[in-house]
């Protein structure tokens, strides 16, 4: 069975905050998960080798990354539409 | 406790292949980074850099010595010849005995390495050259150094990543000032512009795809450089008796650890590490004219150095001038505080004051005279050097004219 783009994305996030993807609710923020800079990049790589796309994303100003972090949700989105881009 | 004089600096960088030609790029505030000329740079999303275009180690080294010399030791030992030459140093049997070197480099012979990692992995060849090792590893530009010259002290390495040169530097300083030795040949060198290098550091998502731009609201991130710069630390009576020309005196040192976190910087570490150097040095705040920032562009670098400045500096934060000749030449990692410090040498004796280029945006964050995009003439009698590493090591020198 494949795993949707949104199972897939929440899993990676749940790893990096070291909890059960049960537990990472659609609308926490990255801060409120516990996931800081770091965490966050290496998310972002997670997302990069899961998928196959290159997510255009700058640890100097993320807010002005095309890759909006806003929280759970709008991760994924963003990965969808990533995921669209490159027909993977 | 003995004095410490500067009196030979050699260097090579993306602005020139001497001290005195990168000095004179950071007089005219000229862009040293540009489109990166490397083994599959198309596969690279970061394709600039402060490189040094047309180099050719066999213009400088016959075949013999550079099957053994990896691009980071032919840097330092460009930079050593400069730097010994301008001394004017005979370094005699019984000083060969109390000379020593230190040198920084963060990544070592990385050019060996990525070359032979290739031939290994990639090509899946079964051999490499006999001379891998003794090439890659991090001394060999300490130790050539040493025998170029016959330096029988004290010789090593520092790696610190970012902060590498500076701590050299500083060892230095304090085994003469200790009276250990008396003539110490110190910097650091870094020719981290190889596939593997910059791979590494995309990876990190901080660099930047156009330009860096310390201290600018619109900084999007640090650009990797390449050289070295070597300087002859010589104790002072020693070099007050052979007459030599003295550049500048080194005056103080200190070190502090964040203990916080690998990567972000930290301004109480920063902070301390300022404070610590003025202590050494015997300084007043109010005595320091300019500081070679650390400056290296991202975004969390340069909010933190200014707060860090302004926390010991008080009121006086707003008199001193601080740049970052990043923007120039790069960031060469182990490499960049002895680059640097030719701009608090270049203040100290010519009076110029080497600008940050690239400045776009003032940042409130980073409300400091920070001499944007021109050089300025100013009389300093005291500059510091900062440089504050991933892993939480922070260094800063002082200097003082003389």
């Amino acid at each position: 069975m494949t795993q949707s783009v949104q199972d897939q994305v929440i899993a990676i996030i749940a790893e990096q905050a070291v909890m059960d993807v049960s537990e990472v609710k659609l609308d926490a923020t990255l801060e409120g998960l516990g996931i800081d800079s770091l965490g966050l990049v290496e998310a972002v790589f997670a997302i990069e080798e899961t998928f196959d796309v290159q997510v255009p994303f700058n640890a100097n100003d993320p807010a002005d990354s095309q890759f909006d972090i806003t929280n759970v949700q709008s991760m994924i989105k963003a990965v969808e539409g990533l995921v669209a881009a490159a027909g993977n | 406790m003995k004095r410490v004089v500067i009196t030979g600096q050699g260097a090579i960088s993306s602005l020139g292949t001497s001290a005195i030609a990168t000095m004179e790029g950071m007089r005219e505030g000229r862009l040293g980074i540009s489109d990166l000329v490397i083994r599959d740079v198309d596969r690279l999303s970061v394709k600039i850099g402060g490189q040094v275009h047309g180099y050719d180690g066999a213009d400088y080294f016959s075949r013999q010595e550079l099957v053994l010399y990896d691009k980071f030791t032919q840097f330092a030992l460009l930079s050593a010849k400069e730097a010994m030459t301008q001394s004017g140093l005979d370094i005699s049997e019984n000083l060969s005995l109390r000379s020593g070197v230190i040198m920084g480099t963060a990544g070592g012979g990385l050019h060996t390495q990525d070359e032979n990692y290739r031939n290994v992995y990639e090509a899946g060849k079964n051999r490499v050259h006999p001379f891998v090792v003794p090439r890659l590893m991090m001394n060999a530009a300490a130790s050539h150094v040493s025998m170029t010259y016959n330096l029988q002290g004290p010789a090593y390495t520092v790696a610190t990543a970012c902060a590498s040169s500076n701590h050299a530097m500083g060892q230095a300083f304090h085994m003469i000032r200790s009276g250990a030795t008396d003539v110490m040949l110190t910097g650091g060198s870094e020719s981290m512009l190889v596939f593997g290098g910059i791979k590494a550091w995309e990876g990190l998502r901080v660099m930047s795809k156009d330009a860096c731009r310390p201290f600018s609201a619109n900084r999007n991130g640090m650009v990797q450089g390449e050289g070295a710069a070597v300087f002859v630390f010589e104790e002072y009576e020693h070099a007050k008796a052979r007459g030599a020309e003295i550049l500048a005196e080194v005056i103080g040192f200190a070190m502090t650890s964040d203990a916080a976190d690998i990567v972000t910087p930290n301004q109480v570490g920063a902070a301390r590490a300022i404070k610590g150097a003025l202590l050494d040095a015997g300084l007043n705040g109010d005595e320091v004219g300019y500081i070679n920032a650390h400056g290296t562009g991202t975004t969390v670098n340069d909010k933190t150095e200014c707060a860090a400045v302004r926390d010991v500096f008080g009121t006086h934060a707003d008199k001193l001038m601080m740049s970052s000749t990043k923007s120039m030449h790069g960031h060469l990692i182990g490499g960049t505080g002895a680059v640097e410090m030719l701009a608090c040498v270049m203040a100290l004796r010519d009076g110029v004051i080497a600008p940050t280029i690239g400045y776009e945006q003032p940042d409130p964050a980073c409300d400091l005279d920070v001499v944007p995009n021109i050089a300025r003439d100013a009389k300093v009698n005291v500059a510091l050097s900062n440089a504050f590493a991933f892993g939480g090591l922070n260094a800063v020198i002082a200097l003082r004219s003389i």
